[in-house]
């Protein structure tokens, strides 16, 4: 592997994403838009809350709740990020052909136009978070967040996910009709089964396993300990697992998906490649 | 030699005026109709889809022991969803992706009324939207157990019918606004799903709200429309509804009105505006 070209492809595509996400609107209203987005979605479970609690903030099922939605934007920024560059360059732009002739790394270039979305998502999980602690008294005290297991967290988190999201741009790459919807699709799965809004316990029996497998229910569960430690621990779910046992079941997934993603990369790339998909458009 | 006759060009009978009207509504209501439903896959996901958000908001309801008529109120919410993302990618958005691709220019050189073209749009979109939302209500009541007590029929049917012009007139006017939209299309676009769906009170009731930010919301026809339908089909919506039946149905009629009016004279004003900005064939991605 050229490492100044897989940095080169990395760092341009980051860019490159940025621009393509942020340069259709004045910063002000571009502002206004990576805020309101996720605000009414985590307005839409405060509001479903309060009415049946009555306004009972204070139970730990709310903080539970809380902080998996908010976590839950990068999955959707990230992840689904690294898969829509396959349909935006493709069907959009009809620029892929072009990628796939200069001299860059595409998974590389795919990672970078995914992880680009980072920062959009982390300013509106910032922002959900601060609206909680600021008018839904979430106990969230930044003396007491445990920041290393926060930062080691998230940084394997977003590995992760991005990992996840070229699986799923792998997949993007092969079929050419319906591919809108698989990025969606997935995220919508994996909010019902990695635990983000309810306990696993909720569900039916037969689709816990589904949720135990997925990287994504452990690192949400990170996060939470992390930032309100005992209220987190208190959830069944994981009560059993120390935070070390969470790191190293999340860093074990994670190289999982890394390996499958790369061997899933190797294989869809070959395929598009011999069937002429790579810059076949449907004008959908 | 004397040509067959078979292959003469023999040119479609000309239609003119209210027949070419609805002619053009037909026409363009058929591929939503009828296309998509050819489509197996497009159906399955636009089902499944709304299904994920539904069982979610379940669960969460079950999680924090909510009374189970909430859970009735998602999933007839979640089926609503449906129009909502209806209205707003394949009404709203509609003409900007018609000019992404090139088509807008020639339903304006077609000799057509562009008000043919987007009640088709709608017509059609109605049609195929309404096979959707029914199949994830009688999803969501197999796998949930909601149990349905319709009080009045007809009110129900009225309401239906109602809030679904009303949502299909403010989707026509907003399409002519978009005439002029460019990139930000897509965005302005993905913006309209979540704070509506917290507006509008897809997964809880309206009343909730604030009195005057309920009647805000209320702009929406979406707000009223499941307001009413839940007050139909719940025994307890009637208590957890936000005004009576009759005001919210009194107030859909106006706003059907309203928005259809609207539709045509913002049409008629964004085709003339556009045209002279040269904004109909533009293609800024």
């Amino acid at each position: 592997m050229n490492t100044s070209e897989t940095f080169r492809s990395f760092r341009m595509a980051t860019w490159l994403g940025w621009q393509i996400e942020a340069n259709w609107t004045d910063p002000l209203l571009f502002a206004i838009y990576i805020i309101i987005k996720p605000l009414a979605s985590v307005a839409i479970l405060v509001v479903m809350f309060s009415i049946i609690t009555k306004g009972n903030y204070a139970s730990p099922v709310f903080p539970y709740i809380y902080l998996g939605n908010a976590f839950y934007i990068y999955v959707a920024f990230v992840m689904t990020g690294v898969s829509w560059a396959v349909i935006e360059d493709r069907e959009h732009y009809r620029t892929l052909k072009y990628m796939y002739i200069a001299p860059i790394s595409i998974p590389f270039y795919l990672l970078g136009r995914g992880v680009s979305r980072i920062w959009i998502a982390t300013v509106a999980v910032i922002v959900t978070l601060a609206a909680g602690k600021l008018f839904l008294h979430l106990p969230l005290d930044l003396t007491q967040v445990n920041w290393g297991l926060f930062f080691i967290s998230l940084f394997v988190g977003v590995i992760m996910l991005a990992m996840m999201g070229l699986i799923l741009a792998s997949i993007t790459l092969m079929i050419v009709n319906h591919n809108y919807v698989i990025g969606d699709v997935t995220a919508g799965a994996l909010y019902l089964f990695s635990g983000a809004i309810f306990p696993l316990e909720v569900l039916p029996n037969w689709l816990r396993p589904l949720g135990f497998a997925m990287p994504i229910t452990y690192w949400l569960e990170l996060m939470r300990r992390s930032l309100i430690g005992q209220v987190a621990e208190a959830f069944p779910t994981l009560a059993s697992f120390s935070n070390m046992q969470l790191i190293g079941i999340l860093l074990g997934l994670t190289m999982l998906f890394a390996i499958a993603s790369i061997f899933m990369f190797r294989w869809c790339d070959h395929l598009a490649r011999e069937r002429g998909l790579i810059d076949r458009v449907t004008n959908y | 030699m004397k040509a067959n006759e078979s292959l003469i060009f023999a040119p479609a009978e000309k239609v003119t005026g209210w027949r070419l009207f609805l002619k053009t509504i037909l026409a363009r209501s058929y591929p939503r109709i009828i296309g998509q439903q050819r489509e197996k896959s497009w159906i399955f996901f636009e089902i499944f889809m709304p299904m994920l958000a539904v069982s979610a908001y379940v669960f969460v309801y079950r999680a924090i022991g909510a009374p189970e008529e909430y859970v009735g109120f998602v999933v007839v919410g979640g089926a609503m969803t449906a129009f909502w993302m209806n209205v707003l990618w394949s009404m709203s958005s509609q003409l900007y992706w018609e000019k992404e691709q090139g088509n807008l220019a020639l339903y304006i050189m077609a000799p057509n009324s562009m008000m043919a073209v987007l009640l088709g749009m709608a017509l059609g979109g109605l049609v195929a939207t309404a096979l959707r939302a029914v199949a994830i209500i009688v999803l969501g009541t197999f796998l949930f157990n909601v149990q349905f007590t319709v009080s009045s029929f007809s009110q129900l049917i009225a309401v239906f019918l109602l809030a679904m012009t009303a949502l299909y007139g403010m989707g026509m006017m907003s399409a002519s606004m978009f005439l002029l939209l460019s990139r930000e299309a897509w965005h302005i676009a993905n913006l309209a799903q979540e704070p509506v769906y917290l507006a509008s009170g897809f997964y809880f009731p309206i009343k909730s709200f604030n009195f005057w930010i309920a009647a805000a919301a209320s702009l929406i026809p979406l707000t009223l429309g499941l307001d009413a339908m839940r007050q139909l089909i719940f025994p307890s919506g009637a208590a957890l509804g936000f005004l009576n039946v009759h005001v919210e149905i009194t107030v859909l009629v106006i706003l059907c009105f309203v928005f259809l009016v609207g539709a045509k004279f913002l049409l008629n004003y964004m085709e003339k505006l556009a045209i002279r900005e040269g904004r109909i064939t533009e293609n800024r991605r």
